[in-house]
């Protein structure tokens, strides 16, 4: 029923993208950088009525941790004639993540000490260098541009984050950290690099959710 | 720094900002560039431009919002960075610094150093002008004959692919360095001459550096075009404007108003048929990692497309030997996308049988921002590749 696809496929590496946007939503933080290592294996399956679904075979590593590899499996169905539902993404990792709660927890405080308000901007800049301190910011960029790679991703586009255009912390009453966010997506198909600006909250313990994002200049 | 917004409501208004964009002593930063009429366009400026962007506008009455009060770098690694880099030039080749990125006068310096140095072997040649007037520059390798076989290599095609042009810099030193050295393609240099364009979208490249490091297409305004710039991967004549490019001008993958609109594309294409004896046309792009051949405009199968797809598994394998970089291959529309008049598939009708894209890196975590520390690794391990496509092609001349 499923048919199977060269790993080198462009749809079976469409897919890859929002399987892995999706799992740094879910498991990215300032302490956990996932990215794909190899797409080991794929297979679509044609669903009448529903749409095309991928079930995929990841390597990943923690860019943290690289000697480990992370194994899992996703399945990413792409709903049928639907331009504006993120596919349905299911993520399995196999076995243990590295725990960050020791780094997680030392962040969340330098962050809640800081007496300014963080603000930077070209991460990383046009040489690719990212500095020390904000290489938790880049990573939490990760998480909030891998909510709207996933939520935006379709059979035709693969999503990648190019640079973090801006990024300023606004300070909250409650426990959350909030960052917001103006990333710039990569959109291999159209080619196209595309501004979004994410309201990210993350928490040590409770993780990261977007509370809002939209394409930049939208709405306004 | 400020950034400032302007919603062009009119054609005048949106001119008055595209205008912005030539003034490049302003050192603006467009976070969104001027597209069309009611989108917005987000300006950053820096403290010393605020004045005179505010009177461009308010001179033409144009109306602009203050987005962002102060725009406050935490790290401002990027210009410190330029200034550090600017300073040295570097005398000879030996001492230049292939592990930074550098400007369009400091590899248009190498390479008159380049010639200086080796004589004998490597001669500079303008093959025509950019939109903006600037040369386009090749190098030519050759230890003599008269037309030889030649094998073709362009980087930089796409500006914002600047490991590319960086490669491109280090193949011309390898190559000189193995002739003199009586080595690697030395044998090859015997019977086959190698032309190498660095720069090959000079507009592009500069404007990367001066103000938008995402620029990929060339700078040319045609008439009738709201945008600026034309994909110079799409404006060859092979499948032109079908599916696989854009006929809207502010979109990435423009085509242009016509094949060989782009003086950057009609000077290859002219250079290629007035020489008549090329047999292998490499170009380099970033980012993906992949080895790419014909055809992207149609699903036909080349007719050689098994050799080149056998070619391709070696070259990958040489690729990965020295680092362990993991590339796939296959044919442009079957591996990464649709794309119509792109510059492999023309020189693959012409009759250049060996004609392969590349995808430098990464796979997408620095993409076109790759850190300039892999430059070096990147290009030795791409050399390798090309090596095998080079020997393959002097073992099976036609």
């Amino acid at each position: 029923r499923a048919m199977e696809l060269p790993s080198s496929h462009l749809s079976a590496a469409r897919a890859a993208a929002a399987a892995v946007g999706y799992l740094r939503y879910l498991r990215g933080g300032p302490g956990r950088g996932l990215q794909l290592r190899e797409l080991r294996r794929a297979r679509r399956q044609d669903i009448d009525d529903v749409g095309h679904k991928y079930y995929l075979e990841l390597e990943l590593e923690d860019v943290l941790d690289k000697d480990r590899t992370v194994n899992c499996t996703a399945e990413v169905l792409y709903h049928l004639g639907s331009k504006t539902s993120a596919p349905d993404v299911q993520v399995t990792v196999q076995g243990e993540l590295r725990s960050t709660e020791d780094a997680d927890q030392e962040f969340y405080n330098r962050i809640r000490s800081l007496e300014k308000e963080l603000v930077a901007e070209n991460i990383p800049d046009s040489h690719g260098n990212v500095p020390p301190e904000l290489e938790p910011i880049h990573r939490l960029a990760w998480v909030a541009s891998g909510y709207v790679i996933w939520q935006n991703s379709t059979e035709n586009t693969k999503f990648h984050l190019a640079q973090v255009k801006h990024v300023k912390q606004v300070k909250r009453s409650d426990e959350d950290l909030q960052f917001d966010f103006v990333v710039l997506l990569h959109e291999m198909v159209s080619q196209e690099v595309l501004p979004w600006e994410v309201t990210l909250l993350w928490h040590p313990q409770r993780g990261a959710r977007v509370a809002q994002s939209r394409a930049a200049g939208a709405g306004s | 720094h400020q950034v400032l917004r302007v919603v062009p409501q009119s054609n005048e208004e949106l001119q008055k900002v595209q205008e912005l964009q030539d003034l490049e002593h302003l050192q603006l930063d467009f976070w969104l560039a001027p597209r069309r009429l009611g989108l917005p366009v987000d300006i950053r400026v820096p403290f010393h431009s605020l004045q005179a962007v505010k009177v461009h506008l308010e001179a033409s009455e144009v109306p602009y919002s203050i987005m962002i009060e102060d725009v406050q770098a935490l790290l401002d690694e990027e210009q410190t960075e330029m200034l550090r880099s600017s300073r040295q030039r570097s005398l000879d080749t030996n001492t230049f610094n292939y592990e930074a990125y550098h400007t369009i006068d400091e590899i248009y310096d190498f390479m008159d150093m380049l010639v200086a140095e080796n004589p004998n072997l490597v001669s500079k040649l303008e093959i025509g002008r950019s939109t903006e007037n600037r040369p386009l520059y090749v190098l030519k390798f050759s230890t003599g004959g008269t037309n030889r076989p030649a094998i073709w290599i362009d980087t930089g095609i796409h500006s914002r692919e600047w490991v590319t042009q960086a490669s491109g810099v280090w193949f011309a030193k390898k190559i000189a360095e193995d002739h003199a050295n009586n080595e690697g393609v030395a044998s090859i240099l015997e019977t086959m001459d190698i032309f190498l364009e660095i720069v090959t979208n000079p507009d592009g490249f500069v404007y990367t550096h001066t103000t938008n490091r995402m620029w990929r297409k060339t700078r040319s305004k045609h008439s009738g075009a709201l945008c600026v710039g034309v994909d110079p991967n799409r404006n060859w004549d092979a499948g032109f404007g079908d599916a696989g490019a854009s006929g809207n001008s502010c979109s990435e993958t423009y085509h242009g108003p016509y094949p060989n609109s782009e003086p950057e594309v009609k000077s290859i294409v002219d250079f290629v048929k007035s020489h008549g004896n090329i047999k292998v046309f490499i170009s380099i792009h970033s980012y993906s990692q992949l080895l790419l051949y014909p055809y992207g405009y149609t699903e036909t199968l080349a007719p050689n497309a098994q050799e080149l797809h056998e070619l391709s598994a070696k070259a990958v394998a040489a690729l990965s030997s020295l680092y362990g970089t993991k590339y796939k291959y296959g044919s442009i529309i079957t591996t990464i996308y649709r794309a119509s008049g792109s510059t492999v598939d023309w020189t693959y009708n012409q009759g250049i049988k060996y004609s392969f894209t590349f995808e430098l890196r990464d796979t997408g975590r620095y993409g076109f921002l790759l850190p300039a520390k892999q430059i070096v690794p990147t290009a030795q391990e791409t050399w390798l590749a090309l090596k095998v496509i080079m020997e393959h092609a002097r073992d099976n001349t036609y």
